[in-house]
């Protein structure tokens, strides 16, 4: 059904989806498909890493430790925007692209009043995504 | 577009220190809202400018009285911190250009610039000055012209007749000479001082993007305490300051070149109209982010700015243009040193109200400035960084400064024109534009295309003063959450109307230029903090 799921990841943040990476393992043994952790950063310091070096050996460890943990097929996909809380979903959907994913696995909040404002990114993802898009809250 | 990360190896000048970025931070959740604060550099930053601006609304005469006499006391008596400061900004900058230290990248060896010539100039030239040029590129060569610095005499004898034909072509020589020597080397010296030394101990030493972490190689671990949350503070309140009563200023001259061009009464309603619309824009600039917002507006702001001064060229004086352009620009290198100077100077008029102001002014912009060029500059070399930061808009304002304000002299020598010469007269800086291009075909047109310019100039400063305090409000963060941003543009469009409602525009930018003092000082110590930053790095 799945080959390549894709699992959009916040290092700094990562306590609060571990349901959503879960699920994602599941679905994977279950369907013999490789999961993609998505991790954005900028050029900057930030609370993960020092410099896009230092994020990108986190997210392929972090990537690696899940595929130990739950004894699946999985690799990393560190990118670099500008302006990370602006360019978040545009860079999530590129990567869908580039990744050839068919599978949107995502933590989400649940939805409250600020999002009719601000938006959420997995509400973003759902509703511009062609693919199918899983939202774990 | 996000990129693929191709950055293998780590730079390596990298320093050591355990502090990790966010540590102090307040991370909170209210309802689905979420903040990502520092603490303590937001809450003094929101709540002394709160203070601040009651204060300057209830006790507006004690506000006007103590920070109105500040700025003024500040720069008569240390008009020499301005000046000496100032020079040692310009004198390390030629240096690092031919120093082998220039050699050192911005974000290591492998860094790659992430955006091109053109989008880079236009977003340092839109944050550096961008306004400034639109009002005072007319008027201030042709006030320098009639009252020259260094006590050279003035284009008009004191009848108001044209002086002989050699003192009025040296007045206008040094008049442009005068005028240059505020927006040229030494604005963007300073700029680029903060702006280099952000971006090295960033993108190079792995430390936050904030004013503090330059001071790392003098205070160490210390940074982290409190004289770094005062260093961020003040930049951030600085920031705040300047921003908010920029735009209460702006919305009024605004306001009267509608009033202008249209004939629209520039009521107090209009004015605040005009801040809810650029704060509204530059709300959406901000909400799409660094390449959506800033750098589109800068590069419009550009294209516009590049019309008008195309416009001018053509139709204004052309002839004269070429030789204040070249004369004035000669003569700006000769009088550099006297006009640099600051001991035993009789043209005080010039000195302290002029350019000790126009320092106390730019050294006060500078960590807005500084920061937000530093977040655009990776990749970069030392040397390409500064000749770009000091040279490239230096040169660009010359050239400005040539068509507009030549333009604007040679209407009243040639012409016998008094309409900009009015303005001076009269204090109204806000129509000296328009006022010049009265005499030029069009000028409903152009008048219109300078309105814009001015508003779409606000904007960008709006948006990318907002991402900057937001930056040092979240502990250098870059990718904290978007109601804070959308919180401090919000909040600067507030403190503006309030402060035009009640009093006390002119008393809280009294103020934040008054910062430029204990800046000037820091500024100074930062030029060392980047020779021992670039020291380390591998070249």
């Amino acid at each position: 059904m799945y080959s390549d799921i894709m699992v959009p990841v916040e290092l700094a943040h990562i306590d609060h989806i571990g349901k959503a990476l879960k699920v994602a393992a599941d679905l994977a043994r279950h369907y013999g498909a490789k999961v993609h952790y998505v991790g954005v950063t900028s050029a900057l310091p930030s609370e993960v890493a020092h410099n896009p070096a230092e994020f990108t050996e986190k997210l392929q460890q972090f990537a690696a430790d899940q595929g130990a943990a739950y004894g699946i097929d999985t690799q990393a996909h560190p990118l670099t925007s500008h302006d990370p809380t602006a360019d978040l979903d545009l860079a999530l959907e590129h990567a869908e692209q580039t990744i050839g994913a068919d599978l949107v696995i995502m933590a989400s909040h649940l939805p409250g009043f600020a999002d009719h404002i601000f938006g959420s990114h997995g509400g973003h993802i759902a509703s511009h995504s062609k693919l199918s898009v899983f939202i774990v809250r | 577009m996000p990129t693929e990360s191709q950055r293998p190896t780590a730079p390596s000048g990298e320093i050591d220190t355990d502090y990790d970025i966010g540590q102090d931070n307040i991370q909170a959740s209210i309802g689905s809202l979420e903040v990502d604060i520092h603490n303590p550099v937001f809450p003094i930053s929101a709540l002394s400018v709160i203070i601040l601006v009651l204060f300057c609304l209830i006790f507006d005469e004690t506000a006007a009285d103590a920070f109105g006499a500040l700025r003024p006391w500040l720069t008569t008596q240390f008009d020499w911190v301005f000046a000496i400061s100032m020079n040692i900004f310009v004198l390390f900058c030629l240096f690092l250009i031919f120093s082998p230290l220039g050699k050192v990248k911005i974000g290591g060896k492998s860094a790659m610039p992430e955006y091109s010539y053109p989008a880079w100039f236009s977003m340092l030239f839109a944050a550096g000055m961008g306004i400034g040029l639109v009002f005072y590129g007319v008027l201030e060569p042709l006030n320098h012209t009639l009252t020259p610095p260094l006590g050279a005499p003035g284009v008009l004898d004191s009848d108001g007749n044209l002086a002989d034909a050699a003192t009025a072509e040296a007045a206008v020589r040094l008049g442009m000479a005068g005028t240059i020597f505020h927006w040229g080397l030494h604005p963007w010296a300073v700029y680029s001082v903060v702006a280099l030394a952000l971006a090295l101990f960033s993108y190079n030493k792995g430390l936050p993007l904030s004013i503090r972490s330059a001071f790392y190689p003098i205070l160490g671990d210390r940074v982290w305490g409190w004289p770094g949350h005062l260093i961020d503070s003040l930049a951030a309140l600085a920031t705040l300051a300047g921003l908010a009563t920029s735009l209460g200023y702006g919305s009024s001259q605004a306001a009267a070149g509608l009033n202008h061009v249209f004939g629209i009464e520039a009521t107090i309603e209009l004015q605040v109209i005009i801040i809810i619309c650029v704060t509204g824009l530059a709300l959406i600039s901000v909400v799409r982010g660094l390449d959506g917002g800033v750098k589109l507006l800068s590069e419009v702001n550009m294209g516009m700015a590049l019309l008008l001064f195309l416009f001018v060229l053509i139709f204004g004086a052309t002839s004269d243009i070429f030789s204040t352009l070249f004369g004035g620009t000669a003569a700006y290198i000769i009088n550099l040193p006297a006009l640099s100077n600051w001991i035993g100077r009789e043209d005080t008029g010039y000195f302290h109200g002029w350019t000790t102001f126009y320092w106390a002014w730019w050294i006060a912009w500078s960590p807005f400035v500084g920061m937000f060029i530093a977040r655009v500059s990776l990749g970069r070399s030392v040397r390409e960084f500064i000749i770009c930061v000091l040279l490239a808009p230096t040169l660009a304002c010359v050239m400005w400064m040539a068509v507009f304000g030549g333009t604007a002299i040679a209407q009243l020598v040639n012409d016998g024109y008094t309409g900009v010469q009015q303005t001076i007269a009269n204090w109204t800086p806000e129509l000296s534009l328009f006022a010049m291009l009265e005499l030029l075909p069009l000028s409903t047109l152009t008048s219109l295309l300078g309105i814009v310019l001015v508003l779409v100039f606000f904007v960008t400063s709006s948006d990318s003063g907002s991402l900057v305090v937001d930056t040092i409000c979240a502990g250098g963060k870059i990718d904290a959450p978007m109601p804070q941003r959308v919180f401090w543009c919000s909040f600067e469009g507030l403190v503006a109307i309030a402060l035009l409602l009640g009093g006390g525009l002119g008393s809280l930018q009294a103020l934040a230029i008054a910062t430029g003092f204990p800046f000037a000082i820091v500024t100074v110590a930062m030029c060392y903090c980047i020779y021992q930053g670039l020291r380390s790095e591998p070249v």
